[in-house]
């Protein structure tokens, strides 16, 4: 223990301050040795000595950087307070070491340029005030890129990636049925109960089937579907033109002179507006099953009257309200998947923040819209 | 003069933001020979082939490839142009969705009208120029080693049979006996299909090996000569570099 441990003595010979160090001063042993140094100075000062100091390594068995860094600063702490010291008896590699901390130690640190908190904070929310409108304005002018490009597809079909469309269609729909289905089957499960719960307060029991129907077609089963898409096809989109980037593939594109825009985000664009509106339709359908299981099993409600209700309660307009939003979501959630994706630079870490990102910014845009047809049907009176 | 000189940049000044990369810079590269850009970290040589080559937008000046200025350009006319040369980067920049064939095929997919058997067996021809096995055709960029990938790249950027290659740093990343088996790859080429090769390079060894000329980018500029003619230069940085440890050993051979 003695001789694994660092130590240091004092003691005062003559007029002379002395610090006696020895064991091993390494990065292992330096926290214990570096407390107890702290009061030197006011020790020394105390001592009867009035020469300069002397720190004596004579004695040390072992020394790294961090002892080294320890004897120095103790040197200019004694310096601090008006007493010259000197580190004396150094074996050859010590010496060395020793030398070559001093002249680390030697730059003058530069106190960091500190804001007032209040100053820092006021900065930070312009700033994230400000990014929101370069965000905006660098997606708004992505969006024209995409239509411009849309646009000459749409005039001449036979630009059109269709492999690379068909096989997005499959990754992004027909992949997506299990989870899509499983989910609205429960949520028309949920609904339907919740809905019965409370209606039965009233004697109303049966027109949960209305609320099951309305909310399902009109607005629960694109929603949901379309936030489930933006968190599996968004963030896939984004992560995948983003690792292009990163690997220069968007830059080979170009030099073999390649529209990266033509050939990676129109197939996607269009493989997700036919593929979300198939996959709402499930969803609904899903949905209702989920509900319809849901009455004939545990409340009571045959399926007769089941069907006979959901005939009365909804009719083709409640459907196509929620089919219409499909498309405009799935190119809401395209769009920013594929505008992340080419805003990455440079690095993995990138990759995953733009990802967030896009998964974030492709929610918040489907509810906003989602809001907004519900305003733009209510001035309709649809 | 315009058969002699490949690419004639003049007045050149590249900049991003208040960072001013390149200023009133003039470069001229002659046709089939091999150039050597290189420089410090941080003096744009990898940017400067990718303002050539259209990537970057050039705040000045003039960039004239095969006669035509290519800062002028309507993208019909750049997507011409870009059959014309052909590009490796760093990591090769292989399209990581498709086999290595599939990549090669790319290009002629989209420059030419051939059927798709020639264009299959084109691509098998690349695939043997640039000495990958036959079996790496079928091979995804993911299985192939760094030095496969690079020469996959390089197969791909000589799909089109192109007059002038860039190469960015085409060696780095490989070992010794791999990056000298690359020199010599493109030094074969060079002469057997009549290209002129624009590098940028660390690399000392394929400096010495390969290079007719080399390009030093110093003080946002360059200066354009022989190794022997560079070595006689009194600047610092150009001191520092031909007559270090490393460039003595690689000289020597």
């Amino acid at each position: 223990m003695a001789a694994a441990a660092g130590w240091f003595k004092t003691r005062t010979f003559g007029d002379r301050f002395i610090i006696e160090a020895g064991g091993r001063w390494n990065v292992q042993t330096v926290e214990a040795i570096e407390g107890k140094l702290r009061g030197i100075g006011a020790e020394a000062r105390a001592s009867a000595a009035s020469g300069p100091a002397l720190i004596d390594v004579a004695g040390l068995d072992a020394l790294d950087a961090a002892g080294a860094w320890l004897i120095t600063r103790t040197r200019l702490g004694l310096a601090a307070v008006g007493m010259d010291a000197a580190v004396e008896g150094a074996k050859p590699s010590h010496g060395a070491l020793l030398e070559r901390v001093e002249k680390a130690l030697a730059h003058e640190e530069l106190p960091p340029q500190v804001d007032h908190i209040f100053l820092r904070f006021v900065s930070a929310v312009g700033k994230a005030q400000f990014d929101v409108f370069v965000l905006a304005r660098s997606l708004l002018s992505f969006f024209g890129l995409v239509l411009i490009v849309f646009g000459r597809v749409m005039l001449r079909p036979g630009q059109l990636r269709l492999t690379a469309t068909v096989y997005r269609m499959q990754s992004v729909g027909l992949n997506a049925l299990p989870i899509v289905g499983l989910l609205s089957f429960l949520i028309g499960v949920v609904v339907a109960f919740q809905g019965a719960d409370q209606l039965a307060q009233f004697g109303a029991e049966i027109f949960t089937v209305n609320l099951l129907g309305v909310s399902i077609l009109r607005e629960l089963g694109v929603l949901l579907t379309a936030i489930l898409i933006a968190g599996r096809s968004g963030s896939a989109f984004t992560a995948q033109i983003g690792t292009m980037k990163v690997n220069q593939e968007i830059d080979a594109l170009e030099t073999i002179g390649l529209d990266p825009i033509e050939v990676l985000v129109i197939p996607r664009i269009i493989a997700l507006m036919i593929m979300l509106p198939v996959l709402v339709f499930y969803a609904d359908l899903m949905g209702l099953l989920g509900g319809m299981v849901m009455a004939t099993t545990v409340l009571d409600i045959s399926l007769n009257t089941f069907l006979k209700q959901l005939q009365s309660g909804v009719n083709l307009t409640t459907f196509a309200v929620g089919m219409v939003k499909a498309p405009v979501f799935a190119f809401l959630i395209a769009l920013v998947g594929c505008f992340e994706g080419f805003n990455v630079s440079g690095s993995a870490e990138s990759v995953g923040q733009k990802t967030t990102a896009s998964v974030v910014e492709g929610i918040f845009l489907v509810i906003v819209f989602d809001a907004a047809f519900s305003i733009l049907f209510s001035i309709l009176g649809i | 003069m315009e058969n002699d000189t490949i690419i004639s940049v003049r007045g050149l000044r590249t900049q991003f933001g208040v960072n001013v990369i390149h200023d009133d810079l003039d470069l001229d590269v002659r046709r089939g020979e091999v150039l050597g850009v290189v420089g410090g970290s941080g003096t744009g040589k990898s940017v400067l082939l990718r303002t050539i080559i259209g990537l970057n937008k050039a705040s000045a000046g003039s960039i004239q490839v095969f006669g035509d200025n290519v800062t002028e350009m309507s993208d019909r006319e750049q997507r011409a142009m870009q059959q014309r040369w052909g590009v490796l980067f760093q990591d090769g920049a292989l399209f990581s969705s498709l086999t290595v064939a599939q990549n090669i095929e790319v290009p002629l997919k989209e420059h030419t009208q051939l059927r798709k058997e020639v264009i299959n067996e084109l691509a098998c021809v690349k695939v043997d120029i640039v000495g990958l096995p036959p079996d790496a055709a079928n091979k995804y960029p993911s299985e192939l080693s760094g030095g496969m990938r690079k020469r996959a790249g390089l197969a791909r950027s000589l799909a089109l049979d192109p007059e002038l290659v860039f190469l960015d740093e085409p060696t780095a990343g490989l070992d010794p006996i791999g990056a000298a088996a690359f020199d010599n790859l493109i030094r074969d080429l060079q002469q057997s299909l009549n290209l002129t090769v624009f590098m940028v390079t660390h690399d000392l060894d394929s400096l010495a090996a390969i290079c007719d000329r080399i390009a030093v980018l110093i003080d946002k500029k360059i200066v354009v000569d022989t190794m022997e003619n560079l070595m006689q230069l009194n600047h610092p940085w150009i001191q520092e570099y031909f007559h270090g440890p490393r460039a003595r050993a690689a000289l020597k051979r």
